[in-house]
């Protein structure tokens, strides 16, 4: 398990404990976590699950793949703290990570 | 009076509803019935992930269960509603109880085709739409053992490319000259044909299967003249929607429940969502209003977002753009638009290299996308299409011009 806290544009806090194995979007959407739609359930078709990395953990994640660079590029209001949450998998180094949900995800 | 939601169909539909409703400012009382043992979960990864087992039941579920209570939804499982009574605006369940309704929403799906073959109902014979069918082939899922697909559609292909990397001996029988036939264009379906034998499965095409052998379990399947010896039959020949009751109570049905473009039914306190409707697509032009029924995750939760609006008096018509996609082998299929005979194709890459995609235009306007690994022409594809936009087939054909800068 590591804890995941979601901050919403209000600046709200939601943290929510996160299966290892499982996507930041999937422990975001069992946890009913707002502002993450994830219509396609994590196949990489939707763009619905846009997220911003807290700078202190941009390093600690893996670099982006192909695929999530691609889509990103059509997610709304796209910074370089941009990740597509299914993309990212949840492991112990995660532990503590904080994500910002975006206003707008269509 | 408060008004009172009734939702029939705890799927992917259902799920969506309430949490469009409650998002469209709804606040009375929601029940969602449905007849499996479980709350509303994704199928498509039934198919994919999960039957392979690298993806854990608790994964499927769209919402946890306490997200039901919280937003207010009495979730009821394990109960059908088995009628709609108009006049009364009441639903009967099968467990005796009678419900009352201010607003209706139908979300019941579709359930397998039957087989009507000699030997259907020999055991060793499965479908594939819910938890419990996963669970029932899984169990008889080992390497070496022979497996007989009948029907090359998505879903008999993605249990083939699962049990094809899990060491089954995979047969895919395809009654159409091609696979996919009815969902996708040649290009695709040759391709994927390619892959699929590649991968060590024998496919073959323009054969019916004409019956199934064995003394209670099935041990052959009959095909073009011969008998082939099979463990386990997977039939993935389609699906029926669930109307029976919608046609019951007096709503019309064709190929599923007439809804409009508000997904609303004739009866005012009546809506529908999902695979169950027959509805208008989104047109452009000559194809404007064709009648269709979608299968897929977006249709189920776009109509789901039009029938909350329209059940709290804000209707807006459904006008979005299909996407779906497969996933088979390393091949990832995205499509977006309804591609149709006629269409002018083109093809934007190699085939080859296992990265390329078929855009369909229709008039020079792009109609539909069909993308293998290729998210971004998907994308670029999906958003030219919501916007009917003019496409140079020259340019879409050049891979040197990005696909972000085809247009423009
Ligand atoms: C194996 C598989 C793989 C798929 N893969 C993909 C994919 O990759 N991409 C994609 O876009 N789509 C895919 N789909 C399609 C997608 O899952 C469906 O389009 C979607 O689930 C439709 O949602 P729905 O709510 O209309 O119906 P469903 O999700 O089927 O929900 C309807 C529910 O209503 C219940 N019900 C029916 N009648 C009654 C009654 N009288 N009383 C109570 N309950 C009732 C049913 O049992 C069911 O639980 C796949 C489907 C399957 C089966
Ligand atoms: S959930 Fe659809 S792209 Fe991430």
């Amino acid at each position: 398990m590591a804890k995941i806290t979601f901050i919403d544009p209000k600046g709200e806090r939601r943290t929510v404990e996160a299966p290892e194995g499982w996507s930041v979007m999937e422990a975001a959407v069992k946890n009913a976590i707002p502002g993450i739609d994830a219509d396609c359930g994590g196949a990489c078709a939707c763009a619905t699950c846009h997220v911003y990395v807290d700078p202190a953990w941009a390093a600690k994640l893996p670099p982006k793949e192909e695929m999530e660079e691609t889509i990103l590029d059509f997610a709304q209001d796209v910074t370089k703290a941009s990740r597509l949450s299914c993309q990212l998998k949840v492991t112990a180094v995660l532990d503590g990570l904080v994500v910002t949900t975006p206003k707008n995800q269509h | 009076m408060t008004e009172t939601i009734v939702i029939i169909g705890a799927g992917q539909a259902g799920a969506q509803a309430v949490i469009s409703l409650r998002a469209e400012g709804f606040s009375g009382p929601i029940t969602l019935i449905g007849d499996e043992a479980y709350a509303p979960y994704q199928r498509p990864p039934l198919s994919k992930a999960y039957l392979m087992g690298t993806f854990e039941r608790a994964r499927l579920f769209l919402k946890p269960e306490s997200f039901y209570a919280d937003a207010g939804c009495t979730l009821i499982v394990n109960t059908a509603v088995t009628a709609v009574d108009r006049a009364t605006k009441t639903v009967r369940l099968s467990d005796g109880r009678a419900l009352s309704y201010s607003k209706l929403l139908i979300a019941t799906g579709t359930r397998v085709r039957p087989i009507p073959c000699p030997g259907a109902g020999l055991s060793g014979i499965h479908s594939l739409r819910s938890i419990a069918d996963v669970d029932g082939l899984q169990a008889v899922f080992r390497p070496g053992k022979k497996l007989v697909v009948i029907g090359g559609g998505f879903i008999g292909l993605e249990v083939a490319a699962v049990a094809a990397k899990h060491g089954l001996d995979v047969t895919v029988f395809e009654a159409m000259e091609r696979v996919m036939a009815r969902a996708v264009s040649t290009p695709i379906s040759d391709f994927f044909a390619i892959a699929h034998r590649a991968a060590g499965v024998t496919l073959i095409t323009s054969t019916g299967v004409d019956g199934f052998e064995g003394e209670g379990a099935v041990s052959g399947v009959r095909a073009g003249g011969k008998t082939y010896p099979a463990d386990i039959v997977l039939v993935g020949i389609g699906v029926l929607p669930n109307v029976e009751i919608a046609a019951a109570a007096g709503l019309e049905c064709k190929n599923g429940l007439v809804v409009d473009k508000y997904c609303a039914t004739s009866d005012p306190a009546i809506f529908a969502a999902g695979d169950c409707t027959w509805h208008q697509g989104r047109g452009h032009g000559e194809d404007e209003g064709n009648w269709m029924r979608l299968e897929s995750v977006q249709n189920a939760i776009d109509q789901a977002k039009h029938a909350a609006a329209s059940m709290v008096g804000k209707p807006k018509p459904y006008n979005e753009v299909p996407w779906f996609w497969s996933d088979q082998y390393d091949l990832k299929l995205q499509i977006a638009g309804l591609a149709w005979p006629g269409d002018e194709i083109v093809v934007r890459g190699e085939p080859s290299a296992r990265k390329f995609s078929v855009f369909h235009l229709r008039g020079g306007v792009l109609a539909a996308v069909e993308a293998v690994n290729m998210p971004a022409d998907y994308l670029v594809g999906r958003k030219l299409i919501g916007e009917h936009a003019k496409v140079s087939a020259a340019r879409l054909a050049d891979t040197s011009i990005p696909i972000k800068n085809v247009v423009g």
